[in-house]
């Protein structure tokens, strides 16, 4: 599978003062939100049944970062996410595992014990999540911390502030030094925060940012906000994947977080992946989709195209 | 693996076929005089759907007789009753939606997709929209009392059935006119389950005759001297006979015609929303679209770029049973059609352009023909300038915002165009010089019942849609 390299790819000119910066993000297409919208929409009305569905609902489970960040978060608590994560049904051992579990720095090793040999990875926010208002020499040793810890993935919130501030090379540098702080242990994902953004502009911008600075993952939000994932969003975070592997050969993935809850939402969005940015991404390697109530309807629809009956809430565990 | 959607077909159930139907005069169905019929198949699979009467010379003189009695009355109910009925008529299109969208698929060949989400929708949004006129005429800025012109003659084509009906028939009705509608040849079946909707909402006999037939039966309509006015949707070709064939008569005509719709791309576009809007303004009903955006029209600049996310984007259309929720491209909607595309698609490569398609099975049987793209094309090539009526796109480039205006504007049509560019500005000001009925910026072929609709030259004349819809249709 081809690894990020943030200085090796065709781009790495644009980076070099934040005025060549800005110029290429402010050049990069428009987004018409109408256009983005419709688009979005009318992927949502592929109509996905029987094998297509088992198929996607197989692929949708292998696909979430089983999630808690609450204050509330016990080690007794992520233990049981982490025993939902590598036997999502325990009535049905052919279900896949999830992708990951995905919690806050101070709970990755209680998460890499109870996930240990099921190849089911750890996530972790680390850089201040959500908000993301720290020093950047408290983000990296948050950072650090999550990863020595045995973290195999970090979650970084960008500096919405600088972006929204036109600071785009700060917030470029931030990235690097995260990426850095990562070593080759670990994945990155940045999370935007699209609904801070506000317009589809800035998400295109914030995506080709992220991806230059070295990310391999562009993630929607931290699910703490108003407007999380959506499918205008993720579609348009899809379009640039694609188009950023189409100019440098770098494959980045997507992970749309925070109000997917249901699996018919999950189908349209694998759609999304399928018709953008192409089979390459239907891969938990390159697609996640960052919830804690997902899998529940998931598994339940499982249940019901196994057995043909819809058995209930009662019939998957709470984590 | 990879992620194959398993067929999602709707019922055919849910809509009955009878074995044959005949003529809708005067509130009845009736035998051809001379006990012609002919077949109607569903292009998909060329399996005969049923058996129609055929009308002729003598059918269309009944047919218009039952106008004409129908008319006294008709026009004298006050709008408000008439209206009634053209709400009752567009809740009843809206119950049976479901059941027209798979009988239209059937007899047309568009996908189910595009029948229940846009011409349904669009085909009961027509009826609301006159139904809300039909007491208002006073007030549509064409004097106190309009009066109607009497018995409307209107000949429809085969590519949106029982949409071109809605905006046929409702207008006429609203301003209380009375109507002998010919569908076309190939696709009958809606025209006739509309009869049944007529009937299932009261309206009095006559108000509406449906006559199914060729072009015969449509030569005879126009040319009957107690029709008051003519309104033809259809080929530049016909719509010349049938000005001929008015000219010197008192009777009114509006003519839609063909098009050759330019949509033009700037430097400065929307990429992504820009080639939905190009697969979206030629490969919708499979180009069979008289507004279709079937020239493209690139700024140099951007071609190369463009031309890879169109390649990219063709290749996941899927093409094939209509019926199929998860299909974007259905069948051509005749053999002699589908004759006419493979004959000017083969000229443009014998002319030199470039053609591609993207890799794709077509059915066995059926008439199909896959999404086609041809490049190097200049204003010389025949399939820049003669409509071709199916999935094919010509795609040209230009320098400048004026080079995109002349090119545009050099056609013998003007019916449509498309500007595709993130400066306001420049979308007011091409939009102004492009000599075309319908200018669509950063979007393509969107309908609305309250926006007016026709085209300028070789495209006809008179405005369907909209209050200029109405003016069709009154003693102005």
């Amino acid at each position: 599978m081809p690894t990020t390299a943030p200085t090796a790819h065709a781009l790495s000119d644009v980076t070099a003062s934040d005025s060549t910066l800005r110029r290429f993000l402010h050049g990069l297409p428009g987004v018409d939100a109408v256009g983005l919208e419709a688009r979005a929409a009318s992927l949502g009305t592929r109509s996905i049944k029987t094998t297509a569905k088992a198929y996607a609902i197989d692929l949708a489970i292998s696909m979430v970062d089983l999630t808690t960040l609450e204050g509330a978060d016990t080690p007794g608590k992520v233990r049981a996410l982490g025993a939902k994560a590598v036997h999502p049904d325990p009535t049905d051992r052919t279900t896949p595992t999830t992708a990951a579990v995905c919690v806050y720095p101070d709970m990755v090793a209680v998460a890499k014990e109870a996930v240990a040999g099921s190849g089911v990875k750890v996530a972790s926010v680390a850089t201040a999540f959500p908000a993301g208002r720290a020093a950047l020499d408290v983000k990296l040793a948050d950072v650090r911390d999550a990863v020595a810890a045995g973290a195999d993935e970090i979650d970084m919130v960008i500096d919405r502030g600088a972006f929204l501030a036109g600071r785009y090379l700060k917030v470029y540098d931030e990235i690097v030094a995260v990426k850095e702080a990562c070593g080759d242990s670990a994945r990155l994902k940045v999370i935007f925060e699209t609904g801070e953004l506000s317009t589809y502009d800035n998400i295109r911008r914030a995506s080709w940012l992220g991806m230059l600075a070295g990310a391999d993952f562009i993630k929607t939000s931290t699910g703490k906000v108003a407007v999380n994932a959506t499918p205008a969003n993720t579609l348009l975070m899809l379009e640039a994947v694609r188009d950023f592997r189409a100019q440098t050969g770098v494959q980045v993935g997507v992970k749309p977080a925070g109000g997917i809850r249901t699996s018919k939402d999950a189908i349209k969005f694998l759609v999304l992946v399928n018709e953008t940015a192409g089979e390459d991404w239907l891969d938990n390697h390159w697609f996640r989709f960052g919830a804690s109530s997902l899998l529940n309807d998931l598994l339940m629809q499982r249940q019901k195209l196994a057995t043909g009956r819809y058995s209930g809430p009662d019939y998957v565990t709470v984590d | 693996m990879a992620f194959e959607y398993a067929p999602a077909p709707e019922s055919r159930a849910i809509v009955d076929i009878a074995p044959s139907y005949g003529l809708f005069i005067d509130g009845e169905f009736a035998e051809a005089a001379d006990g012609k019929v002919f077949k109607t198949v569903s292009p998909s699979t060329e399996e005969v759907l049923s058996e129609v009467a055929q009308a002729g010379a003598e059918d269309v003189d009944r047919a218009v007789k039952a106008a004409r009695r129908a008319f006294e009355k008709w026009s004298a109910l006050p709008g408000s009753e008439r209206a009634k009925y053209l709400f009752r008529i567009a809740r009843i299109i809206q119950e049976r939606s479901r059941e027209l969208a798979v009988l239209e698929t059937l007899d047309n060949g568009k996908p189910i997709r595009e029948t229940r989400d846009a011409d349904l929708p669009l085909v009961a949004a027509h009826f609301f929209y006159y139904a809300g006129w039909a007491d208002k005429l006073d007030h549509a800025g064409f004097g106190a009392d309009p009066r109607p012109l009497g018995v409307a003659g209107q000949v429809i084509p085969w590519n949106f059935p029982l949409l071109m009906l809605a905006w046929k028939i409702a207008p006429a009705l609203a301003t209380g006119n009375t109507v002998v509608l010919k569908p076309a040849e190939t696709t009958p079946l809606s025209a006739l389950f509309f009869a049944d909707i007529c009937r299932q909402a009261g309206l009095p006999k006559g108000v509406v005759n449906i006559l199914p037939g060729y072009g015969d039966a449509g030569a005879a309509l126009v040319a009957h001297p107690d029709v008051n006015k003519v309104a033809f949707t259809g080929s530049t070709a016909v719509g010349k006979e049938i000005a001929r064939t008015v000219a010197g008569t008192r009777k009114k005509l509006t003519l839609e015609l063909g098009g050759k719709g330019a949509n033009i791309v700037f430097d400065d576009a929307p990429i992504d929303q820009a080639v939905e809007g190009i697969v979206n303004g030629i490969f919708f009903n499979q180009g069979q679209v008289c507004c279709a955006g079937s020239r493209l029209l690139v700024q140099e600049s951007i071609q190369d770029e463009l031309l890879d996310s169109l390649k990219r984007r063709l290749s996941t259309l899927r093409l094939g049973d209509p019926l199929d929720k998860n299909t974007d491209i259905g069948a051509i909607n005749s053999a002699e059609q589908l004759a006419r595309i493979t004959a000017l698609a083969e000229q443009g490569e014998a002319e030199g352009a470039e053609r591609w398609s993207p890799a794709c099975a077509l059915p066995e049987s059926g008439y199909w023909f896959a999404p086609t793209l041809f490049t190097n094309v200049t204003q010389a090539h025949t399939i820049a300038r003669d409509e071709i009526f199916g999935p094919v796109l010509s795609v040209l480039t230009f320098r400048t915002p004026d080079e995109a205006v002349a090119k545009a504007n050099n056609t013998q049509y003007g019916l449509s165009a498309g500007i595709w560019t993130e400066k306001g500005s420049r979308i007011l000001a091409v939009a102004n010089k492009l000599r075309a009925g319908v200018v669509w910026s950063n979007t393509f072929n969107k309908f609305d019942p309250t926006s007016p609709f026709g085209g300028y030259k070789e495209s006809g004349f008179g405005r369907e849609g909209g209050r200029h819809g109405l003016e069709a249709y009154l003693d102005v």
